[in-house]
């Protein structure tokens, strides 16, 4: 876990003075609501339906008890006992004062977090892969490069008023567990010839205009990092467009001038950019890598673990879907499902954070993680203290098991926070999680994942969901989109519209619908709702969603 | 009038010699006036003689100046460097460190964000993530 330096807590501290300064300005009237915005989205905060709401960044998802301890806090103090967890490792406020917020800021420098960049047309926080460090399948801890990546970008006097947000994110392994693809920039860690490098991936994004991001390099020298990812940021601040806020983003750039276009203007710039790099960013780095290094993992008899699953086919249960293998033996990866059913996607209770931070601290080497998928991640539990830590979570409703089965969902705020929204997605995820309890075979479905945005800017990640719900307003009316075949992993693809859009309490039965009918399809338990998609395609899940609704109007 | 804003606050203007827009520039031209849009990469061969480069920023929302600025240092230009237009007192920190030496605003803007609000960011070497990760 990296903590702050003196120049960081200071940073951190000067940062908050000024901001103090700007509101105050801001409420004198020597700044004018204009030019107080880029001001405040700097800060991470934004105006919303109802109030102001404060997003704070995780970076790259990494927590410690003292820090989520300090969220309960804040989410006791200045909201309204809640937190909210998104799909970019921040979490949100959804209703501080304006006069408060200096006082929040301060309150986030204790315990070295802070809301810089969390908005504004500038780089955003850099997530990471939620189980870096504890993955079998990485190549080393993504962690180091993003929190590098992270103070280089942080109060970049060049960037921080770009065309519009940009988006980078690390990872280290095979397996994407962290959507690369889906940002501005991506960055996976590799090795040739024995050295590590990074490939480097543009021009992913969601919104309504979806894409892959495409390969710009294979192989970057590990040392060309920080120069290189100028060179871009500087192209795209030059040509990226300001006419129009939809092809803003550098997925637009890249798409109207061309992948070799950029990657020549890029390469151009580049040896300008390198040669003012002298090697003290490396030495930062290796510093950096050391405060990452492993705790000192025991040597404990897991055995209470599997006396645990073969005694209470709750544990079990819940640990099939929750328990991910880590690379030390004897211990785990426990993922802590947001997702009761019936609950907000994403919401955490201070007392709930609370209870994550003691049992990170008992039995997790202080080790916590928020995932892109609105859950807490203990990535380092001793598999035989897992029974205990599942005991625990009991008690106040986080021991959900249904990590990536269809109750699972990604939700943005949508309508019942969002000025930007559309339609409502709470209440939609809500409908859908409860039904698939009543109904209890979200097990037998195994895994799925449904993805909702409440508008087409998808910050809920509708594109890449197996099941996509994107909600829109026709002429009024909430109307829901549904795409199928969406995938968020390292084969990420963008999904598919199904046809017409269902009214919101047609929305609920129409996923349903698809449900059974993948029961139908599949060849076997171990086909997924994807790779069933995949093989037959759009028409059988089209006859379900429509003709079934056919029929039934047809029986009244 | 326009106010001439540096690291000691407020001043008159003092560069009184003509400026002139890229697009008319002679070969003899040592005082420039570059738009926002301006492509610094295709100034290379015409740096030599100049002694003052203006950049405009149309709006405060725009950052293309700042990028401008640093390409401008990075190919080499040390002359004078000077940001001007919808440039806001907070932006200073950021127009210095990408290279200006000072910004030009208008005496309407000068009243709006009076000068201890620029001298408020006068101190912009200081917590400079930058200066740190390059030698
Ligand atoms: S997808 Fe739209 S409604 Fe949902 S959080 Fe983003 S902007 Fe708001």
């Amino acid at each position: 876990m990296y903590y702050y330096n003196d120049f960081d807590a200071s940073f951190v501290a000067e940062r908050n003075r000024q901001f103090r300064a700007q509101v105050e300005r801001r409420i004198d009237g020597s700044l004018t609501e204009d030019e107080f915005k880029p001001l405040r989205l700097m800060n991470g905060l934004y105006l919303q339906l109802h109030a102001y709401m404060l997003r704070v960044a995780i970076p790259y998802g990494s927590l410690d008890p003292a820090k989520l301890r300090q969220l309960a806090y804040l989410a006791e103090r200045f909201d309204k006992g809640y937190g909210h967890f998104t799909t970019r490792t921040n979490i949100q406020y959804n209703w501080p004062q304006l006069r408060d917020v200096p006082e929040m800021l301060d309150a986030l420098a204790e315990v070295e977090m802070h809301a810089i960049q969390t908005s504004g047309n500038t780089i955003r926080n850099v997530t990471s892969d939620h189980f870096a460090g504890a993955a079998a399948d990485e190549i080393e801890d993504p962690r180091p490069v993003a929190e590098l990546i992270r103070q280089w970008s942080t109060d970049h006097p060049e960037f921080q008023f770009l065309p519009r947000k940009f988006k980078i994110a690390v990872i280290a392994s095979d397996t994407d567990r962290a959507v690369m693809k889906s940002h501005d920039v991506g960055l996976r860690i590799v090795e040739r010839d024995g050295v590590r490098g990074f490939e480097v991936w543009i021009g992913g994004g969601m919104g309504r205009t979806p894409m892959v991001a495409k390969r710009l390099r294979d192989f970057l020298p590990r040392a060309d990092l920080l120069p290189y990812l100028e060179a871009i940021l500087a192209t795209y601040n030059r040509i990226g467009r300001r006419d129009n806020k939809y092809k803003a983003r550098i997925k637009i750039t890249v798409h109207e001038n061309g992948l070799d276009e950029i990657r020549a203007q890029v390469e151009d710039e580049f040896p300008r950019r390198r040669a003012v790099f002298g090697g003290e960013d490396q030495a930062l780095l290796a510093e950096i890598t050391a405060a990452f290094a492993a705790p000192a993992f025991k040597n404990t008899d897991p055995a209470p673990y599997f006396a645990a699953r073969d005694a209470d086919p709750v544990f079990r249960a819940w640990s099939d879907t929750n328990v991910t293998a880590h690379r030390t033996p004897g211990y785990g990866i426990v993922t802590i499902s947001l997702k009761a059913h019936g609950a907000t996607p994403g919401d955490a209770s201070g007392d709930q954070m609370r209870l994550v931070a003691d049992l990170g601290e008992t039995y997790g080497h202080g080790d916590i993680r928020a995932t892109h998928a609105q859950n807490l991640v203990l990535p380092h539990v001793p598999l035989a203290d897992i029974p205990a830590v599942h005991a625990a979570l009991k008690t106040l409703g986080l021991a959900t098991g249904n990590i990536g089965l269809a109750s699972d969902i990604i939700a943005c705020p949508g309508m019942d926070y969002c000025a930007l929204a559309t339609a409502r997605s709470i209440p939609v995820a809500q409908g859908i999680a409860t039904r698939l309890e009543e109904l209890k075979i979200e097990h037998e479905v195994g895994h799925l994942q449904i993805k909702i945005s409440g508008c087409i800017n998808a910050c809920g990640h509708h594109h890449v969901g197996h099941i996509g719900i994107l909600g829109l307003d026709r002429a009024g009316v909430e109307n829901y989109q549904i795409t199928l075949g969406g995938d968020a992993s390292e084969t990420t693809a963008i999904g598919s519209r199904t046809g017409p859009g269902f009214a919101y309490d047609e929305i609920v039965p129409a996923v349903e619908r698809l449900i059974f009918a993948y029961l139908d399809l599949r060849e076997g338990e171990e086909e997924t709702f994807l790779e069933v998609y995949n093989r037959v395609g759009m028409a059988p899940f089209k006859s379900a969603l429509y003709d079934a609704e056919a029929r039934a109007y047809a029986a009244e | 009038m326009t106010v001439i804003v540096s690291d000691t606050g407020f001043a008159p203007e003092d560069f009184n010699a003509p400026i002139t827009p890229l697009a008319e520039a002679e070969s003899a031209t040592t005082a420039l006036d570059l738009a926002v849009d301006t492509n610094p990469a295709e100034l290379g061969d015409r740096l030599g003689g100049v002694t003052m480069i203006r950049v405009d920023f149309p709006s405060s929302a725009d950052g293309r100046g700042f990028s401008i600025a640093r390409q401008l240092r990075l190919m080499g230009y040390g002359g004078r460097l000077r940001a001007r237009g919808h440039v806001i007192a907070d932006q200073y920190a950021m127009a210095r460190r990408s290279g200006f030496d000072e910004v030009e605003i208008s005496e309407a803007l000068a009243k709006r964000q009076p000068e201890e609000q620029w001298i408020f960011r006068a101190n912009w070497q200081a917590h400079d993530y930058q200066a740190r990760l390059r030698g």
